[in-house]
């Protein structure tokens, strides 16, 4: 499987290592009142679709950067790739 | 008792080595020191225009430059690893941080690793054996890291006969031995 880095181009998959949903870019807020519940949807709930699936991977032999991966879970194609860095600006965080 | 006091090369002896395998030239190049380089948040414009001042031409994604006196790869979003030669910059972070001061974050990086300069007129066929990185499509001034012998190395294409391949001190006869077997398979 390989990769279309948004920087570097196409990488063997092998480089990278897979963290799963996207969503887990959303930590919830400890300090709020029901943190418990958040975190521990956090923590176990994930979707699983058969389809298109946003996913975290990670090019630890690469550059270290994390991306955001658009996969399709039944056929592995890629649609999308971007660096997480960017959706995160995207979603008005800082960093 | 002198003797026990001086510094060995990554390959552990008095003086660096050098292998030939029919065509290729491997060396151990001990005369460069290294520093990684990375800019704060919101300093990235300063950081860039420091550096262009201080002759330090930091490349873009994917890339190497080579200066009069500093060279430097790039290895992730705003930061870069800087090379000088070891005979004047042994305290290269000594050396940069006055520059930079605030800006960056600096940090010396010379005895973390081993670095072979190889040369060869058909290092593909060798780099292919060892590496996912395709020599082939990445000419002169190209530089990532990728793995080799399950080590993550630093690979600088320095020209079209010569890459230099920068990999982790403590297993540096490891990658030694990854790069003689390479050349020997190839050639």
């Amino acid at each position: 499987m390989i990769i279309n880095h948004p920087l570097l181009g196409r990488r063997d998959s092998q480089e990278f290592v897979y963290l799963g949903d996207a969503a887990l870019m959303h930590r919830p807020d400890g300090m709020a009142a029901d943190a418990l519940s958040k975190f521990v949807d956090f923590a176990y709930l994930r979707d699983n679709p058969a389809g298109e699936h946003r996913e975290l991977w990670y090019h630890e032999q690469g550059d270290r950067s994390w991306l955001v991966v658009t996969r399709n879970t039944v056929t592995h194609a890629i649609t999308k790739v971007e660096l997480a860095r960017d959706v995160a600006k995207a979603e008005g965080r800082s960093k | 008792m002198a003797n026990s006091l001086k510094s060995l090369t990554p390959l552990g002896h008095a003086a660096a080595e050098t292998v030939t395998v029919g065509p290729v030239t491997i060396v151990e190049n001990v005369a460069v020191a290294l520093a990684s380089l990375a800019s704060r948040r919101d300093r990235e414009a300063e950081v860039a225009s420091i550096a262009a001042a201080a002759g330090i031409a930091l490349p873009g994604p994917g890339q190497a430059t080579s200066g009069a006196v500093y060279g430097a790869l790039w290895l992730g979003p705003e930061q870069w690893m800087v090379e000088a030669p070891f005979a004047s910059h042994e305290d290269i972070v000594a050396i940069l941080k006055p520059l930079f001061g605030e800006a960056a974050s600096i940090t010396e990086q010379t005895d973390a690793w081993v670095r072979f300069d190889l040369t060869a007129a058909d290092l593909p066929a060798l780099f292919e054996r060892l590496c996912g990185f395709d020599l082939r499509r990445n000419g002169p001034g190209a530089a990532t890291r990728t793995v080799i012998e399950h080590l993550g190395c630093y690979v600088v294409r320095r020209a079209e006969t010569e890459v230099s391949v920068i990999g982790p001190r403590s297993s540096a006869h490891s990658l030694h031995h990854a790069l003689i077997t390479a050349a020997k398979s190839a050639f």
